[in-house]
């Protein structure tokens, strides 16, 4: 038995096998612990008080800051807006950075792959300021090559918008590499890490880039706390993406100054409660540590995978090699839409994705209109693996065949 | 009903052996219903002749439900008055909330067997696609028997101004309405 999974209380008293990870993971009881402290003990509006339990809660957030900043390998913590997801960091970059630099003529360049969150925001910046998008494509397998980038990205290029880890294949992109000639061409590199944060030792500065968007949720965190990293340089530099209260220095009638980074792109009052629990969510992947959560996906995912590939009428989309799925397996039953599978395996307590994970350009290059998906993580057993395998196998036959 | 046995017992019969998944010669009208999120894609074809459904049947591709429960609403649709298939549409509509009485349920024979989507609101999509398909059709005809002229983007394979509705040689498979 996994040793991790005492920590959720979720997993307690039933035999649900939990196989959505990449959609959202479950929480572990320290980050419910973390973010009670903070409503019973410090609760308060950050930023602005000037008594004890405001003060509190201002450095429980800032230390939250720290802890991403750290995570993920920022120079300064300054580096770090918090956001809600993902997807509002990357709008939050096409929106200020998009809008303000990007113009007729220029080209942006999106990986077939991208989530519509990496996809969606530079179409509209596209849309309103005349630039051209190109389309990075990669092999059925996922990879994308070194002639294929070098030819796309080009002088004219202004973004590059890649995702380090795909939320369908699990293929991990060679981002340093396509960072590295990006930069050499003058353009940005915004990488979505929405997939790859919850997985594996993420360095920012390693890889080239210039943004950096992920998700607490999918690593534990509660919903509603997400982080963008972006280069000072950049953010010091950008316009706000919203207006209004925590985010200014002055306001006259006829001027306003804007508070410095991050505080300019954090309008409102903050979720500070949730940023708690992001760094507690982070403590606690760092208490278990990346080695020790790689191995027991790359495990699983290779039961997982060669169980699959024993039945005939399992077609598994990805890489070949089960290490590159980063527990992340789409597949298909001849004769089955996803979505059928998806509910007679409910009906096993077996929850898995279906559909078009968001990533239809991929999903119609690849073929086909949606598939299945199973994606793990590292409080995932064998015994589950198992157990869903022999449940695939029954699919054919409850589905009439 | 238990899910597998709602497979077992009616939809993969329909799904795997319909009897209405087919293209009729001379279809009165035409109408592409999709769900875009899980790629459902149907084409329902009629014969209208009158106030009378003469003959129903769908081309198109989607999950076992939407198969199904198109397959099975051609069956209680053939025959029967324009009004009263919508009467059944309504009976359908409101079995799948929940707020269907036991009569209306009754009339739906064995498209009655997909009360449980209700309990499953993912699902509830899929089992409606024909049965709102069918209505946007049967309504969109005025009371003259042309087609309803509407102001959005012209259907670019029949050039018809029907948002919802296409001539029959359109097959819907290019309509604006997809």
């Amino acid at each position: 038995m996994n040793s991790y999974r005492k920590d959720f209380p979720i997993f307690e008293g039933n035999n649900v096998c939990y196989f959505d990870n990449a959609a959202t993971s479950q929480r572990p009881k320290e980050v419910f612990e973390a973010m009670e402290k903070f409503n019973n003990e410090c609760n308060a509006n950050p930023l602005r008080g000037l008594y004890d339990w405001s003060v509190r809660a201002t450095e429980a957030y800032e230390n939250a800051r720290h802890t991403v900043a750290t995570f993920i390998g920022a120079k300064r913590d300054c580096e770090i807006v918090f956001t809600r997801n993902t997807t509002e960091s990357l709008n939050l970059v096409a929106y200020s950075y998009g809008l303000s630099k990007i113009h007729e003529g220029d080209e942006i360049v999106i990986s077939i792959m991208e989530h519509h969150s990496n996809q969606l925001p530079w179409r509209m910046v596209a849309e309103k300021t005349g630039a051209k998008i190109v389309w990075l494509e990669c092999t059925k397998e996922g990879k994308i090559t070194e002639e294929e980038y070098k030819s796309k990205i080009t002088d004219r290029t202004k973004i590059v918008a890649i995702t380090q880890v795909s939320n369908v294949l699990g293929i991990t992109n060679p981002v340093r590499a396509i960072a590295d000639y990006a930069h050499s061409k003058g353009a940005v590199v915004v990488v979505d890490g929405a997939q790859s944060t919850p997985h594996m030792p993420v360095n920012v500065q390693d890889m080239g880039a210039d943004f950096f968007a992920f998700s607490g949720h999918k690593l534990m965190a509660p919903m509603g706390i997400g982080a963008l990293y972006g280069r000072i340089e950049l953010l010091d530099e950008m316009p706000p993406f919203l207006t209004g209260g925590e985010m200014i220095e002055s306001v006259s009638r006829d001027s306003v100054t804007y508070a410095p980074v991050p505080e300019k792109f954090e309008a409102g009052t903050v979720n500070a409660m949730g940023a708690v629990g992001l760094e507690a969510a982070i403590k606690y992947i760092q208490s278990i540590g990346f080695d020790e959560i790689t191995e027991t996906e790359k495990r699983l995912t290779e039961r997982l995978i060669s169980k699959l590939h024993e039945l005939p009428e399992v077609t598994i989309y990805g890489p070949t090699d089960p290490d590159d799925h980063c527990g992340i397996v789409a597949f298909n039953i001849d004769g089955c839409h996803p979505h059928d599978v998806a509910s007679v395996l409910d009906s096993e307590h077996i929850c898995i994705r279906a559909g078009h994970h968001c990533a239809q350009p991929l999903l119609q290059y690849l073929g086909v209109s949606s598939t299945a998906r199973a994606s793990l993580y590292f409080y995932n057993t064998e015994e589950e693996v198992d157990r869903f395998a022999e449940a695939v196998s029954h699919v054919r036959g409850w589905m009439g065949y | 009903m238990e899910l597998k046995q709602l497979y077992r017992e009616i939809v993969n019969e329909h799904n795997l052996h319909p009897s209405h998944k087919k293209e009729i010669a001379e279809p009165t009208m035409v109408l592409n219903g999709v769900n875009p999120s899980c790629g459902d894609d149907i084409t329902l074809e009629l014969v209208i002749k009158g106030d009378v459904i003469e003959d129903a049947a769908f081309v198109g591709s989607g999950c076992a439900i939407s198969q199904a429960s198109a397959d099975m609403m051609c069956d209680l649709i053939i025959g029967q008055s324009k009004e009263k298939a919508l009467e059944l549409a309504d009976s359908f509509m409101g079995m799948i909330k929940g707020t269907a009485d036991r009569e209306q349920i009754e009339e739906l024979d064995e498209s009655a067997a997909l009360a449980d989507i209700s309990h499953m609101p993912a699902r509830v999509k899929c089992a409606v696609l024909g049965w709102r398909t069918m209505s946007e059709m049967v309504q969109e005809i005025n009371k003259d028997g042309t087609v309803r002229e509407h102001n959005e983007s012209r259907c670019g394979a029949c050039s018809s101004n029907g948002a919802a509705v296409c001539k029959p040689a359109c097959k819907g498979s290019e309509c604006c309405n997809k």
